[in-house]
């Protein structure tokens, strides 16, 4: 382990931005109010924070497992779903870390935020009692910020290497420093063995298996390590961080725009529906929306990608499952969705199509047909497929009651999407906070009982067939027509025969070039139905050209947690048909 | 005729045509399979090297023999070494027993009269390289493969011997080529017996650890299974054992359930007595007869392959177990009470087999209900539409 090179970034040292508002949503008299509410009745103490995008509260830190309980147990709020658990660092202040804790209530559909301060040398009390998704939660704000938590069964790094020196994402650590970090010293990964399979003697042998990081059903670079007696699994510990790539770092060092591009590698499956996500919290907190023509085209490409990932999910699923065929047939459909993506942007997994304030160049002029055509000639795939799979009864006895989670678990470990609905929670971010327009469109949200691997074959399937539902009423609409990003010196580019032509824009692309998009100072977070669950963004800005704080929450990371737990007491080839219907995207999974 | 050229010139001879024949068939199915998984896959398979690809026949090949050839530092080396050679053994002495035309020139042996005997205890000695290989690689992926494969193996031995059993009783022989000549002067066996058929197509497909069975192998499970470590020729020394029993085991059907060399049922057709006439061009024509009957059934394999998925394996064990093998020994009992029961009998001056009648009846029904009880639904759809509340 030694220090290879060491090089400082160079830090932008230009003047800050000075006239400047701090932000402030627009209903934030509603949410205030309801802060006010909740704040009255939950029973316990919450000292309010005024003017945020949600009802925020400040708890002490010996209070906060109380507050959870109250909070989630609390008949009439019910905030039984765990979305997010996160730091930020504000080195100048005494208590200098924020750790913010994000809950949502299914029943009354709101969020919440909580916010505990604590210092450098302070320590929290864990809360995995009350929310099991915060175990990981708590792990990645220690590995990130160093901050400890009390009573936690397993403190160790996540994200980070076990041998690496520092907290990332502390403001004071150095992003410019490689590390050169050797296996030596790591301890082995040794999987707890389930209360229920442990054995006083045994005859048998207990074989302790890795499955991963290089395993051909381990899509990515997942690890599980499985203890099994026989075949059937009795231990089980996922490892994660193999593809972790600092993008919430690397934010903190790049301007709003060029944030959009790491977007793109977090869920890379449906990288559009990211760009959304991320682009509409940084409007949030400009406070500018995209013009209609590019909400539209956000709404049909959010769809069909959110296509694509369901048919990488299920193709890959049903090639774990040993059944190859579906996988390229419906590739086939796929790979128009994607020509699609590249006659908009030139780029075509990836396309990084829209920018701040609304898209990077208009549609094609073949938008609009090429989408119909996709439009027919994908429920002919999705029926076929369908109907090869989910009637085989090799299939259904591989799938049924494997990997199951009843609804309250499925809850309680932050499930979100797919997975979650096939547990029979009805929650779709596209319904209960509807943005671009969603609640304009005559579509449902498909759940299903059991939340096993076979309900969440159905409810992917089904929730193609809504997409398409969505997307044909779209090209029935048509495009607005108008431009395809605000017109706003301040976020978008002049066009460029202006910047050619006129001084002023010359100078506003200039300035924006140099200094950025400079949102006003505050906090937002924004949450948009991913392929896999709800992809939100929380970005903190100092009103400087770079994000002083963006925090992305995975869905796949409280789901891959809940992994271990899912294939207790199953076998292996029931293990990797479970994984395959997670949806597991490393490159989110690991930010 | 000098007794050398009989007993050791000729059968070399023609063992030596049988071993090329069955190495090019065998590097031929691979690229057959790929392309027709790339037909059924909606992709187009390998097709770059010389026309429609054909020239990956031998480049595969020559790319096994130049890849380093590695093996694991804690291997058992004997045991390592012999694995792979193992499967590829019996594949090659089961092909001189099969009689590929009508006699008396298309088969390396002339006529043993316990052959399909012999066949089947060759062909059950494949599994030991499996085992070996997947045990002596060090691995536990390998060894899991190796594992799964002893039993699955072992298990599936049982209904495919069953099965035959059926077919005996109504041909009274263990010589192919009586079987054969049964099937054309009776009906090929296929109808009489259904089910035995039945179990037969699927039991082979698990002796051959191919999709849906290939628990051995499983490349999303157990990485790829009991050759995990095997590289370069020792892998495609694995490869040829697989499609060399690919082959015998079409062959096997072939002869035993679809008339062999023949086309005709009832005495009448393209029979033996009309290929002996015709010279060596009818013995031409018999193989070409029996070569294609025998590709229907390889592609019936990669079919099987492009469209099933896999088993898990308890309940690979539960179908043969439960399933497979209490069917074959009803088959035989049934067989055997309807062959008591109702021998032919005279109509007029027509001979008609009213058991063989009989028995395809009762295995259309069965083979019906099987079917039935397969689809069947076990939990009703479950899926729901509905809006969330909006609060």
């Amino acid at each position: 382990m030694s220090t290879l090179t060491r090089f400082s970034a160079i830090p932008y040292t230009g003047p800050a931005p000075t006239n400047r508002n701090p932000y402030v949503p627009a209903d934030v008299a509603t949410i205030d109010a309801r802060g006010a509410e909740i704040a009255a009745r939950a029973g316990v103490a919450l000292e309010q924070e005024t003017g945020l995008d949600l009802p925020a509260f400040i708890v002490a830190k010996e209070a906060i497992v109380p507050t959870l309980r109250a909070l989630r147990d609390h008949t009439e709020f019910q905030f039984d779903l765990p979305l997010d658990l996160f730091g930020v660092d504000y080195p100048g202040r005494e208590q200098r870390f924020d750790v913010v804790y994000q809950l949502y209530s299914v029943k009354n559909n709101e969020r919440i935020r909580l916010k505990v301060r604590v210092g450098e040398t302070e320590s929290v009390p864990t809360s995995v009692d009350v929310y099991r998704a915060f175990d990981w939660f708590e792990r990645e704000v220690f590995d990130m910020y160093g901050v400890r938590f009390e009573g936690h069964p397993n403190l160790r790094r996540i994200l980070t290497h076990e041998m690496f020196q520092g907290h990332a994402l502390r403001k004071d650590y150095d992003p410019a420093q490689r590390w050169l970090l050797s296996e030596q010293g790591v301890a082995k990964l040794k999987p707890k063995i389930d209360p229920r399979f442990e054995v006083e003697h045994s005859d048998f042998e207990r074989v302790t298996l890795n499955l991963g990081p290089s395993h051909p059903a381990m899509h990515g670079t997942l690890r599980c390590a499985v203890t099994l007696e026989g075949e059937t699994i009795v231990g089980a510990d996922q490892e994660i961080g193999y593809l972790h790539r600092c993008f919430e770092k690397m934010s903190e060092t790049h301007t709003y725009q060029q944030v959009i591009p790491f977007t793109d590698r977090l869920n890379y499956c449906s990288a559009v529906i990211n760009n959304v996500g991320y682009c509409m919290t940084v409007e949030k907190l400009l406070g500018v929306a995209a013009p209609e023509r590019a909400q539209h085209v956000r709404l049909m490409l959010s769809e069909f990608y959110r296509i694509a990932d369901h048919i990488v999910c299920i193709g890959t699923n049903l090639v774990d499952l040993g059944a190859l065929t579906n996988f390229w047939y419906l590739f086939q459909p796929r790979e128009e969705i994607i020509a699609l993506a590249e006659s908009c942007s030139g780029a075509r997994l990836l396309p990084t199509y829209l920018r701040i304030g609304g898209l990077a160049v208009d549609v094609p002029a073949d938008f609009l047909s090429n989408s119909q055509r996709i439009v027919n000639m994908l429920p002919k795939y999705i029926d076929e497929v369908e109907a090869l799979v989910m009637k085989n009864r090799i299939f259904r006895d591989r799938t049924e009651g494997v990997g199951a989670i009843t609804k309250e678990d499925a809850l309680n470990f932050g499930f979100t999407g797919p997975c979650l609905r096939a547990a029979g929670v009805p929650f779709d971010v596209r319904k209960a906070s509807p943005y671009l327009g969603y609640e304009t469109y005559d579509w449902d949200v498909p759940y299903a009982e059991g939340g096993d691997t076979y309900a969440r074959f159905l409810v992917r399937f089904e929730e193609m067939r809504q997409s398409i539902r969505i997307l044909q009423q779209a090209i029935d609409r048509g495009l607005p027509s108008g431009p395809v990003i605000v017109d706003n010196p301040y976020v978008a580019l002049p066009p460029k025969e202006k910047v050619y032509n006129e001084m002023e824009s010359l100078i506003y692309h200039f300035k924006l070039i140099m200094h950025g998009i400079q949102p006003p100072v505050g906090e937002a977070y924004f949450q948009v139905e991913g392929g896999n669950g709800e992809v939100g963004f929380y970005i903190v800005s100092d009103g400087t050209k770079n994000p002083y704080r963006v925090r992305v929450r995975p869905p796949c990371f409280p789901i891959f947690e809940a992994y271990g737990h899912m294939i207790m007491g199953q076998t292996i080839p029931d293990a990797i048909a479970t994984l395959g219907s997670l949806n597991i995207i490393a490159g989110e999974l690991d930010h | 005729m000098n007794p050398w050229m009989t007993y050791l010139i000729w059968p070399l001879i023609k063992f030596s045509i049988a071993f090329i024949a069955v190495q090019a068939l065998v590097a031929a199915m691979n690229w057959i399979e790929r392309r027709l998984l790339g037909f059924f896959q909606a992709r187009l398979g390998p097709n770059r090297v010389g026309p429609w690809g054909l020239g990956q026949i031998i480049a595969d090949p020559i790319k096994f023999l130049l890849k380093e050839d590695f093996v694991p530092a804690r291997a058992e080396k004997v045991a390592y070494y012999l694995g792979p050679i193992l499967p590829l053994l019996p594949s090659f002495i089961v092909f001189c027993l099969i009689p590929f035309g009508p006699p008396p020139t298309f088969a390396v042996t002339n006529n043993i009269n316990v052959g399909l005997l012999l066949i089947f205890a060759l062909t059950s000695t494949a599994v030991y390289g499996i085992i070996l290989g997947g045990w002596a690689s060090n691995n536990k992926f390998s060894l899991m493969g190796g594992l799964r494969s002893a039993a699955q193996m072992v298990s599936y031995e049982v209904p495919l011997g069953l099965s035959i059993v059926g077919v005996l009783m109504l041909t009274q022989s263990l010589e192919l080529e009586e079987i054969v000549r049964y099937q054309e002067m009776n009906s090929w066996n296929v109808f009489p017996q259904l089910v035995a058929c039945f179990i037969f197509i699927v039991a082979m497909n698990a002796e051959n650890n191919r999709t849906p069975f290939d628990l051995p192998e499983a490349e999303s499970e157990l990485v790829a299974g009991f050759h995990t470590e095997y590289s370069a020729m020792k892998f495609a020394f694995y490869m040829l054992g697989e499609y060399s029993l690919m082959i015998v085991n079409s062959c096997l059907a072939v002869t035993l359930f679809f008339g062999g060399w023949s086309l005709g049922m009832g005495g009448i057709g393209f029979t033996t007595e009309v290929m002996q006439k015709m010279g060596w061009v009818g013995g031409l024509i018999g193989t070409g007869i029996f070569v294609t009957k025998m590709m229907l059934f390889l592609f019936m394999y990669i079919w099987f392959r492009a469209t099933f998925p896999r088993f898990r394996f308890d309940q690979l064990m539960d179908l043969g177990w439960k399933f497979l093998i209490p069917l074959a020994l009803a088959n035989i009992f049934v067989t055997g009470i309807v062959l008591l029961a109702f021998p032919s009998r005279l109509y007029g001056d027509t001979v008609i087999a009213v058991g063989e009648i009989m028995l395809t009846v009762i295995g259309m029904i069965v083979i019906a209900l099987t079917l039935v009880l397969l689809f069947k639904p076990k939990r009703p759809k479950v899926i729901n539409a509905s809006r969330v509340s909006e609060a």
